[in-house]
């Protein structure tokens, strides 16, 4: 997998906060009943993780699951596992209704990292990203300007944000931007 | 003359001297001062021209409601027109310039037209249009557009960034002076998260030039600390220099923030765009001095009596030596009281009323001022400044009985509360006589989505001229948006005030009462659209009854300040005209945003390159390396073609499409839409979406396949595989994939939810790569295969196979939009810029060549495949385009089956594809050109039998071809027919079949 690259191959970028890609991700799109016990214990039997409630996102490790919708998750693993763990959530599942796709390529992850990482967000997003509203833990699918992105604080000073691939070049120019010396109106 | 005071000026700190650039002169002012109060002190009356007559216009007002004081601001990238000088804070080394005269602003050759204003009179504009008929084009526009605009065009590309931010609050107070601090108080000690906007630097207001004790502190200390105190509370934000710009429905309001207008380029952003939700919003937005209708009331040094003291409180400018009070009210005296006060003169106050009693005219007449009661401003005399006034009774004609010399006029004609931002989502005002003022209607306040009002107002914007009643509306107002809010109110107290009780206004709409038409020709209503009197009353005349079309017909309140200043006493001019009451005449509509905002702040970040969302390829920067030629397509970039150094664009296309023809080409086709429809009703569900039959397909097999919209029209096109049983990928055309998707989402949602599929747009989890032409298997061969057989016999043409190629895991489909033996390769995305360079090594014995979108286009065109948005327009079915084959007729149902049964769409007379051939083989058909059989129709045009929808030189067979819809053109085969060309020539064209290339498809099949 050498010559496998990410959409910024590493760039990293220090302003206000420090925005960098934040490399390659597994992560694959799970549709299906929520509610199924079967598809518990798929994920659960994979990811050694629980189904999230609503808007939540857990981690554990490298390993995670972010709730997308009411039939949808997002698991994150190792770029390298992202097939393995598909074709073991097929084989588990195989009998019921569900989708399990491999999206890792078609995804860019950025990582924000400084005390101002809401306030670069807020910039683009319509989201309410204050600290009493936005705690770690919670994932948001809004927009960032004119793109749809998602995001979660992985703590209170870091911000991880998921984006197409295509538009990956156009989001970290984006935050680069936002995230200009003394650009941060410091609201929160 | 206008002219620094020894001592005072609360803002200004006078041992800190800014210079700045006045018309190319150079000025000095102190850090505090606005550029307004720093050109009064250097005695600097005349700053601009007006619109229409280019009449001498000073500084009349202190604040946004300046209607005159605007200039071109700052020079090359950071060059501004029409900015208020009284609202731009003084720094080292601005420069201005003012606007609206030539060749000097002393000396303007445009006032001239003052002269020939009985020729521009109301409605001077629209009567242009109306006659003489030649007049408009030849005569008026060339003169309106040479005149048009106030401030110069900037040139030079902007040099600031600006940006947006979304912020979520509880309660958003707007305006901080002392009614919106008490209540951000009141409601920020509820707990509930509050934000404070104020459009100047400083907190407090005008309560603080007009004096007073507040809680027994004089105002200013108990504003310091209030702010102290709203500081302390972490649930409270404020927000000076920024203005409550605009009131939405759903609790939505945007703040412009100037971040560093008073320090320009000091890196950060220049304006910002705060995008607020909240639950309650409280204006407390204070009032704005009308000024007084009488002659020559916009000669410089007319100003309004409130702003003579702020700037003599505020920056320590005395405006005059000599000060005459024209008013109807008792404040205006509390400016009287402060110019004799600085040891400064004033001669007389004119009061309208005819009994002065007040406890403020009673403390100017110990001071030894004269009032002359029942008395009006005749006329004001002077030219570039003023010099005298001539006195008259108000109840009269206009009988000059005294003259009095004076340097300022200082007219106050009562307030009007600032109703802007309750009004902006429908908030209903009502009309107080007493006070003579529109003010809120708290029982009709803007209605939210829970039917309550979500705007509450608060202070003198409530229309409480009193410091007591002002700060216990405030405090009642914070209180209640905090309830409203959902949280329990305060207790907070109302300040203890102890105020001086005022007589009544008189209302006085002009002075004197009765103006005869000469004065009323001199009486500016619209200081800044040169409105007078004597135009409203003109356009009530010619039939103008409502408001609105008089605002349009007389241009009285238009443009940058909206009738800040002249709207009230316009429409009370109206109302006089008409003989109705001022409630019935209402007002105009108020609109966001408040005052003007610069279209960086609309804009946002939005500029350079993060104007607009650009989606690369994975094969992108490799592209743009390499001689692409790029073209939007979709929100991607695609290239066009690849140049080599000195090739031109035609010249690469015919390379690109001859190495492909002969050997082997290298396209990224990553922008293809992939869907995946997983599911026991997937196959199902395509043979609705598609009008051809997939569920009959076999597991890694393709097929072609035509999507049509409910009314049967062609939407979207692709090659479908089947994965396994229940799986199946869909390809979309490049600039279709989100739409498609969406499609299927919708149909799966709303329609047919009951029906076992899952979808996901996988499009840019692959790098799709088409590997096309003679060569392409053996360039494949070549990259070293893993698991995979690429061979005729086992990956047959419309088949797939899975394996590893150059070690990449990889879908190799063979299939062909060329006409050509090709793969189309998919590859996972983070891996298709070293599939791309591992073909191009392969390739590199056969010469391959990466190629663009037009040899793509060429070469399908050669081969008669249609293209999404070239063959179709959204009026196009399938019918037309010769795919019958492809509408399945086995099925019971398909999206757009029924609507292609309807009479017109199987007329026989609708155009239908065929392919062109120009008889002479060297021309090309222009795109888009229409065939006409030589013929009119009845409205006079030529009658038209069809168009071009696709047109090229072909390389391949080296003469044009082009397709087109032609009535009956599969009919008419062998038929020649005209394309005449907007120069006038007629192309003579033979209708032929659309496949011009390989017929037989044998080059495709090997």
């Amino acid at each position: 997998m050498s010559n496998a690259i990410s959409v910024k191959n590493g760039a990293e970028f220090n302003g206000a906060v420090r925005v960098s890609d934040a490399g390659l991700k597994g992560m694959i799109t799970l549709r299906g009943d929520l509610s199924s016990t079967k598809l518990a214990a798929a994920v659960q039997e994979t990811t050694g993780l629980a189904i999230p409630s609503r808007r939540e996102i857990v981690f554990k490790g490298e390993t995670g699951i972010a709730w997308m919708s009411p039939d949808e998750l997002l698991i994150f693993c190792a770029y390298e596992q992202a097939e393995m763990q598909v074709a073991a959530l097929t084989e588990t599942l195989t009998g019921s209704h569900f989708l399990a796709v491999n999206v890792s390529d078609a995804r860019a992850q950025f990582s924000l990292h400084g005390a101002g990482v809401r306030e670069v967000i807020a910039k683009g997003s319509p989201a309410n990203l204050s600290p009493a509203v936005l705690n770690p833990h919670e994932i948001r699918r809004t927009r960032l300007g004119q793109v749809a992105v998602a995001f979660w604080l992985s703590a209170d000073d870091r911000l991880e944000l998921v984006c197409f691939r295509s538009v990956g070049a156009f989001v970290y120019d984006w935050l680069c931007i936002a995230a200009a010396k003394d650009s941060l109106p410091e609201v929160y | 003359m206008s002219t620094r005071l020894k001592n005072g000026g609360r803002m200004i700190d006078r041992t800190k001297p800014v210079d700045f650039m006045w018309n190319g002169r150079k000025l000095s002012g102190f850090k505090g001062d606005t550029l307004a109060s720093a050109l009064l002190a250097n005695d600097q009356m005349l700053v601009g021209r007006s619109f229409k007559y280019h009449r001498p216009r000073g500084i009349m007002a202190a604040g946004p409601e300046e209607p005159n004081a605007l200039v071109n601001l700052g020079s090359g990238d950071r060059f501004e027109p029409n900015q208020r000088t009284t609202t731009t804070e003084l720094f080292q080394g601005l420069t201005a310039k003012s606007q609206n005269h030539w060749p000097s602003l002393e000396f303007d050759v445009g006032a001239v037209n003052k002269h020939l204003s009985r020729v521009f009179p109301a409605g001077f504009y629209y009567k242009t249009f109306m006659f003489p008929r030649f007049a408009w084009k030849h005569v008026f526009e060339p003169i309106v557009r040479q005149a048009a605009g106030l401030g110069n065009v900037p040139t030079d590309r902007d040099a600031d960034r600006y940006e947006y931010f979304y912020h979520h609050v509880d309660i958003l107070v707007i305006g901080g002076g002392i009614a919106g601090l008490a209540a951000t108080l009141a409601a920020g000690r509820s707990g509930a998260t509050v934000m404070l906007l104020e459009q100047t630097a400083d907190f407090g207001g005008r309560a603080v030039v007009d004096g007073g004790e507040i809680d027994g502190k004089p105002v200013q200390e108990w504003v310091g600390d209030t702010v102290a105190a709203l500081k302390e509370l972490p649930n409270v934000t404020l927000r000076p220099r920024t203005m409550g710009a605009g009131v939405y429905d759903h609790g939505y309001a945007t703040g412009y923030e100037r971040v560093n207008d008073h320090v320009p380029g000091d890196g950060r952003p220049r304006h910002r765009l705060w995008r607020i939700r909240t639950k309650r919003i409280v204006t407390a937005t204070g009032a704005i001095e009308r000024p007084i209708s009488f002659a020559g009331n916009d000669i410089p040094g007319v100003m309004l009596a409130g702003s003579v003291r702020d700037f003599m409180v505020n920056h320590g400018v005395s405006l005059g030596d000599r000060v005459v009070i024209a008013t109807n009210n008792d404040d205006a005296y509390r400016t009287a009281i402060a110019v004799k006060t600085a040891g400064l003169q004033v001669p007389l106050v004119v009061d309208a009323r005819e009994t002065v009693t007040g406890e403020l005219p009673e403390q100017a007449r110990a001071m030894g001022i004269q009032i002359a009661t029942g008395t009006a401003i005749s006329s004001v005399k002077g030219g570039k400044r003023v010099t005298a006034v001539a006195i008259t009774p108000q109840n009269g004609t206009g009988h000059v009985t005294d003259e009095i010399a004076c340097d300022i006029v200082a007219m106050s004609g009562g307030w009007s509360p600032v109703v802007h931002l309750w009004s902006h989502c429908g908030g209903k005002l009502n009309w107080d006589a007493e006070q003579a003022m529109f003010r809120p209607d708290g029982l009709r306040p803007p209605f939210g989505a829970d039917g309550q009002g979500f705007v509450l107002v608060a202070g003198t914007a409530n229309g409480y001229l009193d410091m007591a009643k002002v700060l216990h509306d405030a405090v009642a107002a914070g209180k209640r948006a905090a309830e409203e809010a959902g949280f329990q109110p305060s207790d907070e107290a109302v300040p203890l005030v102890d105020t001086k009780a005022e007589s009544p206004i008189l209302p006085v709409w002009t002075m004197p009462q009765v103006q005869s038409a000469k004065l009323q020709m001199k009486t500016w209503l619209d200081f800044q659209n040169d409105v007078k009197v004597s135009d409203v009353r003109l356009a009530a005349r010619e039939g103008y009854e409502s408001v609105e079309h008089t605002k349009r017909y007389t241009t009285l309140g238009m443009a940058t300040d909206q009738g800040k200043l002249s709207n009230i006493n316009g429409l009370a001019i109206l109302a006089d005209s008409l003989n109705a009451e001022i409630p019935q005449v209402g007002t105009t509509t108020f609109r966001p945003p408040y005052h003007p905002i610069s279209f960086g702040a609309i804009a946002g970040e939005a500029r350079g390159d993060i104007f607009k969302v650009l989606r690369r390829s994975p094969i992108h920067d490799w592209i743009d390396q390499n001689g692409g030629f790029w073209e939007p397509v979709g929100d991607w970039r695609r290239p066009y073609c690849f140049q080599k150094p000195g090739e031109s664009v035609k010249d690469a296309v015919h390379r690109e499409i001859n190495q492909t023809r002969n050997s082997v080409g290298l396209l990224d086709a990553s922008t293809l839409g992939k869907i995946i429809v997983k599911g026991p009703d997937a196959g199902r569900f395509l043979d609705m979406l598609y009008t051809n039959m997939m569920s009959t397909l076999k597991v890694g097999r393709c097929r072609y396949g035509l999507m049509c919209t409910e009314n049967g029209f062609l939407s979207d096109d692709g090659v479908v595989a089947r994965l396994s049983e229940d799986t199946f990928v869909c390809h979309t055309t490049s600039g279709g994939s989100d739409r498609i998707h969406a499609w299927m989402e919708e149909w799966l949602q709303t329609e047919w939810w009951d029906w076992e599929v899952y979808t996901a747009n996988v499009t840019e989890q692959f790098a799709q790569i088409a590997i096309v032409g003679p060569k392409a298997r053996q360039v494949i061969e070549k990259m070293g295969l893993d698991g995979l057989d690429v061979s005729a016999e086992a990956l047959p043409f419309m088949a797939f196979a899975e394996g590893k190629i150059a070690d990449i895991p990889a879908r190799a489909f063979r299939i062909s939009f060329s006409g050509e033996l090709s793969y189309e390769i998919a590859v996972p995305a983070a891996r298709g810029q070293a599939f791309w360079e591992a073909a191009l090594a392969a390739g590199a014995e056969f010469g391959i060549s990466p190629y663009g979108t037009e040899a793509l286009h060429v070469m399908r065109a050669e081969k008669g495949f249609i293209m999404i948005g070239d063959e179709t327009d959204g009026t196009v079915i399938p019918q037309d385009l010769g795919l019958s084959w492809a509408i399945s007729k086995k099925k019971d149902d398909f999206l757009g089956k029924r609507a292609q049964q309807r009479s017109h769409m199987t007329d026989p007379n609708r155009w239908r594809l065929v392919g062109l051939e120009t008889v002479d083989p060297q021309v090309v058909l222009p795109d888009g050109a229409y065939a006409v059989d030589g013929t009119t129709r009845a409205n006079g045009i030529k009658n038209m039998i069809g168009r071009v929808t696709s047109t090229y030189w072909s390389p391949t067979l080296k003469r044009s071809i082009a397709m087109g819809l032609v009535e009956h053109g599969p009919e008419r085969m062998g038929d020649i027919i005209v394309f005449p060309t907007v120069t006038g020539e007629e192309i003579k064209t033979k209708i032929v079949d659309p496949v011009f290339y390989d017929k037989e498809g044998a080059r495709q099949n090997v």
